[in-house]
């Protein structure tokens, strides 16, 4: 047997490894539970905090987990294979149905892509426009995750102020392009709508607003001393396990490392705007929620730069009526809220993606899951799944 | 039910239609048959269109930082711009120069490659770049051993994605494409090999973790086997499933009937 399976999928009671976390440690065998070692219990596919239509199977001794598997795909749209039979302009709209509380993000990694497959980019105000909202659709979508997350772990409170103030920067897409939730608000080339009458004062009025509203998010949790027991030293993930995990995101930067795609390859604008970059120390759920509120702080600092640096000029590119991009292929990445959102695409010179492949964050990030919640109790798996932020339409796509 | 068969038929013919008027730049007998998708693209080549509010100036930015191609078309525009009726011949006139100048890969010229080209001769078949994204096509007998490499020496640690793409007329049918990325250099690499229909890969599992449901993707989507995989099952298909939908011959609205039916209780998904 490898030091590999060791490790990752067959780690027994009783063995110590990188897997198994020490305070709860699996050597000396636990009296308690008598000899009710290995019960196999099976968790969701409909169960509410597995957030969405993910099914875990999980290994127990007693309370303890001995390991897990993930079942998904109860949500598998083909999302690849309708973009191949689909024009570039009209997949578009799909890939707001992947990570759909990130809808926009989606949007402009693809955008992004096949921007890139043409070799044109989007000119400058159409740029500014693209990271107000994208950085807009960042808090949106940390909302929803500690909404639910804090849900999840019996803080009833946080789900109704976050959903409260979410509102807002729905209202602030609807107003944009119509649509609340799967927005489509961009289009490859650029944007297709020019700000509304009012968007920089509704977006400076919602980073207004928003900054006190955070504080108070954070009073409810941050030194609340049931969160900090439920989440401190919950589900570690150190640096190296993250890198060969290939998990992205606020998961990763929670475990320290200084890694964010707009600061690493800056693409749009984003170059142009100063933030930082949040990390952690102890890659644990608690580390994991505070990068998070963070990240919302940054992207209220991005946002104000962005509105005041709001250029004038045109919104779309010149691209042809037609899209036909030359044969080639590309990866164009994005740090969306959840990590490294991927495209893909292999272009045959025609009208529509030869290929068209989808990194999903959530997909490669729930793979940690299982090292995750390794010699944690049935409680935990649910802060574990939480924190890990998963969208399962953007996981089984 | 009927709205989902009728999709996909009508899809194909139309996006398949505008290829030839296209060409002979008929604009109008192509625009009722694009229909709402492509009015996106339609205010983007008449500059002037009632939508984009500031689009009345002229557009500096775009006319520099554009390749040759669209500074032709750059030029064209403002001409054609007082009246709006003279822009449309203009707009797919000065498209067909636009196709031929697409970007080509450039061959590739690193100490890293020169590296391995020294290590292991042909069995480096290209490495290249395309809009500055550099990869290596490397003969699927050395893949496992060039990963290993990239991740040890050149210190490529970040396995970021597994796919493959399907070229059926080809012999070698599968393109494999790893996408990697090195924290230190800040720099992507794609390694791509091609392999035969039901010819095997060795897993990178034991490289990356990772590689574990990205290479058990692949295998469901196009059914290509990975030795040594420690579980190398359907992901996102359920078990029983019949066929690869991600090759080319599956067609879009084939499911398994036969799983349908026995899992399902019901005659047809469709």
């Amino acid at each position: 047997m490898s030091d590999f399976e060791n490790d990752f999928r067959h780690a027994k009671p009783g063995q110590s490894g990188p897997g198994v976390v020490d305070y709860l440690d699996l050597d000396t065998k636990d009296q308690t539970y008598l000899d009710a070692n290995e019960l196999v219990l099976n968790m969701g596919p409909q169960h509410p905090s597995t957030h969405g239509v993910l099914r875990v199977i999980l290994k127990l001794d007693g309370e303890k987990v001995l390991g897990t598997e993930c079942i998904i795909g109860y949500l598998h749209r083909g999302v690849e294979k309708i973009a191949e039979n689909r024009t570039y302009a009209m997949f578009n709209p799909y890939v707001d149905r992947m990570d759909y509380v990130a809808a926009v993000s989606n949007g402009l990694g693809y955008c992004e892509a096949v921007e890139k497959l043409l070799n044109t980019e989007a000119p400058p105000r159409a740029q500014y426009i693209r990271v107000i909202l994208t950085e807009l659709c960042r808090i949106a979508s940390h909302q929803v995750w500690l909404g639910t997350h804090a849900l999840d772990i019996g803080a009833l409170t946080p789900l109704f102020y976050c959903f409260r103030d979410r509102e807002e920067i729905l209202k602030i897409f609807e107003k944009y392009c119509g649509a609340r939730l799967t927005t489509h608000a961009f289009r490859i080339g650029g944007c297709i709508y020019e700000t509304y009458d009012g968007f920089e004062q509704d977006c400076l009025k919602f980073c207004d607003a928003f900054l006190p509203k955070l504080d108070e998010y954070e009073e409810l949790l941050t030194t609340n001393r049931i969160w900090v027991r439920r989440t401190k030293g919950v589900g570690i993930l150190k640096p190296e396990d993250c890198i060969a995990l290939g998990v992205t995101g606020p998961v990763l930067r929670a475990s320290g490392m200084k890694w964010d795609l707009r600061k690493a390859q800056p693409y749009e604008c984003y170059s142009k705007f100063d933030f930082e970059i949040p990390t952690g120390l102890n890659g644990d759920t608690y580390d994991r929620y505070l990068v998070r509120i963070e990240e919302m702080r940054q992207a209220v600092r991005i946002i104000r730069q962005a509105v005041d640096g709001l250029p004038t000029g045109p919104i779309m590119a010149k691209i042809p009526k037609v899209l036909k991009p030359p044969v080639g292929e590309v990866y164009v990445s994005i740090e969306a809220p959840k990590g490294e959102l991927g495209y893909f695409i292999v272009s045959d010179g025609s009208l529509q993606p030869y290929r068209l492949r989808v990194r999903p964050p959530s997909y490669v990030n729930l793979q940690a899951l299982d090292k995750m919640v390794r010699g944690l109790l049935v409680a935990d798996v649910v802060a574990v799944i939480g924190t890990l932020d998963i969208v399962l339409g953007e996981v089984d796509r | 039910m009927p709205e989902e068969t009728k999709d996909p038929n009508a899809v194909l013919p139309e996006s398949s239609a505008p290829k030839a008027p296209a060409a002979d730049a008929s604009a109008p007998g192509k625009a009722p048959a694009e229909t709402a998708a492509s009015t996106p693209q339609t205010s983007e080549s008449k500059p002037a269109a009632p939508v984009a509010k500031p689009a009345t100036t002229v557009k500096p930015a775009d006319a520099t930082k554009a390749p040759p191609e669209t500074a032709t078309q750059a030029d064209a525009t403002p001409a054609a711009k007082p009246a709006t009726a003279a822009a449309k011949p203009a707009a797919p006139a000065a498209k067909p120069p636009a196709k031929p100048e697409g970007p080509k890969p450039e061959p590739w010229d690193s100490p890293l490659v020169a590296k391995l080209k020294a290590q292991y001769g042909s069995g480096i078949k290209e490495a290249s770049t395309y809009v500055g994204q550099k990869y290596l096509v490397v003969d699927s007998s050395i893949v496992y051993e060039i990963l290993l490499r990239m991740r040890d020496d050149e210190l490529y640690d970040y396995l970021v994605d597994v796919t493959a793409v399907h070229y059926p007329k080809r012999e070698l049918q599968f393109d494999i494409v790893y996408i990697l990325y090195s924290f230190k250099h800040n720099q992507r690499i794609r390694v791509k090999t091609q392999i035969k229909d039901g010819a095997k890969l060795r897993s990178a599992v034991a490289i990356w973790p990772t590689a574990n449901w990205l290479e058990r993707e692949v295998f469901d989507m196009f059914g290509i086997t990975f030795e040594q995989h420690p579980e190398l099952k359907r992901i996102l298909l359920p078990d029983g499933w019949k066929g690869h939908p991600l090759r080319k011959e599956y067609p879009i609205l084939c499911q398994d009937q036969e799983w349908v039916k026995e899992n399902l209780g019901i005659e047809s998904g469709q």
